[in-house]
């Protein structure tokens, strides 16, 4: 693999979160708020609809720095996220990313997670080592 | 009405959490993780793991448990109805593998105002049953209409 250099992006990480994602991940992390798995719920607390669960993007972005080192567990030391948009489900969640740091096999990631011009996950930061 | 500071500092019981392959496995559909290390026992232990590795993020599922009394103590005094997750952070070390005991203590590092809003910001920390440390994560909540 060439090694990266700051200021080159990496590959995009594309998903399609399906109607009844947010049931899955409710139940997979235990997180049952209804703003996330009752359409009617969301939309009396004046949102758009049921969405997306922001810990669900945030892996997300977790698999888009991880896939440098083939989705190594161990490889992904850290990352920080800020959630300034609401994901929905059905919507094409597409997260990038951009070197900032390379120096022997650390890398530091500025990623961002988007729906469109929605960016749901900002300012986002990821150190990975790569092999 | 302003912040009250009162709980900074405070640290709440850790919270004992169980790993199991099950669990590993259906976190990793969730999330859509598709490496075979998070579902075959044999798969993870040639990668080198102790046993079926769980992706990176399942420590939202292990950290959760020690998370809800912190947020919910009228000592911090969050207004639930107007939280929003802010920001999150993980600082990630020993892998967590099936079979694994975790416990998590969470702590009140700042809480402070800013632009009407009021931020709460948590940490938690995670260890095995070795002692070694799993995550440190810093979990920034934002109350609006202080």
């Amino acid at each position: 693999m060439t090694p990266l250099s700051a200021g080159e992006p990496i590959p995009e990480h594309r998903v399609t979160p399906d109607k009844y994602l947010p049931h899955r991940y409710a139940g997979a992390s235990g997180d049952f708020n209804p703003i996330h798995i009752d359409p009617e719920f969301a939309r009396a607390v004046g949102l758009p609809g049921n969405i997306l669960h922001g810990l669900w993007m945030m892996a997300q972005v977790a698999r888009g720095a991880a896939q440098l080192a083939n989705g190594d567990p161990r490889a992904l030391r850290r990352l920080s996220v800020q959630f300034r948009g609401m994901g929905l489900p059905e919507q094409e969640l597409v997260v990038s990313g951009t070197v900032k740091e390379a120096e022997d096999g650390r890398v530091v990631l500025e990623m961002v997670a988007a729906q469109g011009d929605n960016q749901v996950i900002r300012n986002a930061e990821a150190e990975v080592q790569v092999p | 009405m302003p912040v009250s500071t009162d709980a900074i500092g405070k640290r709440w019981p850790a919270a004992t959490y169980e790993v199991g392959a099950e669990k590993i496995r259906e976190f990793a559909d969730a999330i859509g993780a598709p490496n075979p290390i998070h579902r075959d026992h044999e798969a993870a232990k040639r990668a080198g793991f102790r046993d079926l590795v769980a992706p990176p993020m399942f420590c939202v599922v292990y950290s959760a448990r020690a998370m809800g009394p912190a947020l919910l103590d009228p000592e911090v005094g969050i207004n639930l109805a107007a939280m929003l997750h802010g920001s999150q952070e993980f600082v990630w070390e020993e892998p967590v593998c099936d079979g694994d005991v975790i416990e998590t203590a969470a702590t009140c590092k700042e809480i402070y105002e800013k632009d009407g809003k009021g931020f709460y910001v948590f940490e938690s920390v995670s260890t095995n049953q070795d002692g070694k440390r799993t995550v440190t994560g810093t979990w920034t909540n934002i109350v609006r209409g202080i």
